[in-house]
């Protein structure tokens, strides 16, 4: 595929206080975004479950963006935080499984930061795009013919 | 009228699955004297044509431990797969891929490399490599290929039940043969047998106050207090994100849970879950610190997945593009 075909599929878990917000806040003030971030509204970047992650690139994402409230915003106190000690032991994983760890990210986004989502959600999206698409090597389901074997 | 008949079969596996079935001891009599045993090559004489000489669906019960590393694995997963009825993953590495798995994250050519040609022991200037088929004057020889990536029996067909273990504790694995030959019902298939169904904590009886955490300690870099939870001091223990089923039987002996039993029911990915599990008791909200504190856990793959990389979303290291 070249590379100016290819559209990076990102998924964009959003905390519906502030990050979310702001996302919306980007949409009501018609500025340009990224149409290649899906967004998933979650309660909170600490609800983000790491295997939400990996589901999301083995189920075809480039791209993860996490996005939450600024430190010491979070409408429960320290769910953010607890994003963040994620993602850093997540990208870990992701590095030792030879998945490249810059195609997840994390980011804060209050609610009238409009913009600055506006632009984060084109600045990954052009990140990911010179990352090209993901192709992960995976086992076949149980029972089924294993080409891989072959 | 004629015995239930048992098969028992080792594919990339230590034996230590082989040793833990004899460990039954004195009941092993009970089980032999139950089953008709038509094939168990670590213990009895039998050929892989007398496994092909039976009819399909011979064998009642057949315990394959180990994972699927070579053609040799595979093709008898397959075989014993069409003489089954039922076909148990005995083991952790049946089930999950275990430590043969660990070899994922590394290739075949690497593999090879370090074995054959770089470890100080080996002299091997015609660099000669393990090919599967070889001519020589008096014909051709065939070994079986070893392949890239290491895959779980259920990757390779279909599987009715998965003890776990590493090995599976001997009063489990009596446990399950003791229903079977009590003719009690059996479980859905796919169920985890022979286990827990909450996690390896449950069964620990350590005092738990979730202390937040600025270091953690490799397991000889500290003494761990005996009646204290191993995470709270510190020591990365995957009790929480493993199945219950072996008694607790490492942190028992002040040595921290590495997961063999599997994930905990319920959990998608064990190492995902120790990710979780880690991440909230760092007593850190700088990602400088965090990054220092989380460099105190090397090899947190080996670590988190150590008995399951080959049965995990990401499933080996992706080749570069």
């Amino acid at each position: 595929m070249e590379q100016n075909q290819f559209e990076p599929r990102i998924v964009g878990f959003l905390c519906n206080w502030c990050a979310y917000t702001g996302a919306d806040l980007a949409g009501v003030s018609r500025m340009k975004s990224a149409p290649n971030l899906r967004i998933i509204r979650v309660m909170c970047s600490g609800r983000v479950d790491p295997s939400f992650v990996l589901r999301a690139f083995q189920l075809g994402a480039d791209g993860v963006l996490i996005a939450g409230c600024h430190p010491g915003d979070c409408h429960y106190q320290e769910g953010n935080f607890k994003a963040l000690r994620r993602v850093l032991m997540l990208k870990r994983i992701l590095r030792d499984f030879g998945v490249d760890e810059r195609r997840l990210r994390l980011e804060w986004i209050s609610a009238s930061e409009g913009e600055k989502f506006a632009r984060l959600s084109l600045e990954f999206t052009e990140e990911i795009r010179t990352l090209g698409p993901l192709t992960l090597e995976t086992a076949v389901e149980p029972g089924l013919p294993v080409e891989v074997l072959a | 009228m004629s015995k239930p008949t048992l098969a028992l079969y080792w594919a990339a596996s230590c034996g230590g699955c082989e040793v833990t079935v004899l460990d039954l001891e004195e009941k092993i009599l009970d089980v032999a004297g139950f089953f008709d045993i038509v094939f168990w090559p670590c213990a009895m004489d039998f050929k892989y044509k007398d496994v092909e000489a039976l009819e399909d669906g011979a064998i009642n019960l057949c315990l394959f431990n180990g994972a699927i590393r070579t053609s040799e694995n595979e093709a008898m997963a397959r075989l014993l797969r069409r003489k089954s009825q039922v076909l148990v993953a005995f083991g952790a590495c049946a089930t999950d891929g275990s430590i043969p798995g660990l070899a994922n994250l590394t290739t075949r050519e690497l593999i090879f490399r370090t074995a054959y040609q770089e470890s100080l022991s080996t002299l091997n200037l015609d660099e000669t490599r393990p090919t599967p088929r070889v001519a020589v004057p008096e014909g051709e020889l065939e070994i079986p290929e070893f392949y890239e990536s290491v895959h779980t029996l259920a990757q390779v067909v279909p599987v009715d039940y998965f003890i776990p273990g590493c090995p599976p504790q001997p009063p489990q694995i009596l446990a399950v043969i003791s229903a079977i030959m009590q003719g009690a019902a059996l479980p859905p298939a796919g169920s985890v047998i022979g286990a827990g169904e909450k996690t390896c904590c449950d069964e620990c009886g350590r005092k738990r106050e979730e202390k937040r955490l600025k270091r953690f300690y490799r397991v000889w870099e500290i003494e761990p207090k005996p009646d204290e939870c191993l995470l709270d001091q510190g020591v990365v223990c995957l009790g929480p994100a493993t199945r219950s089923g072996c008694g607790a039987l490492c942190v028992k002996a002040n040595m921290p849970c590495r997961g063999c039993y599997g994930p905990a029911p319920n959990v998608l990915e064990q190492g995902l879950k120790m990710v979780s599990a880690i991440s909230s008791v760092i007593d850190s909200s700088d990602p400088a610190e965090i990054n220092s504190i989380l460099d105190q856990v090397p090899d947190p793959v080996g670590t988190f997945y150590r008995f399951s990389v080959p049965n995990s979303m990401l499933y080996r290291k992706q080749h570069p593009a």
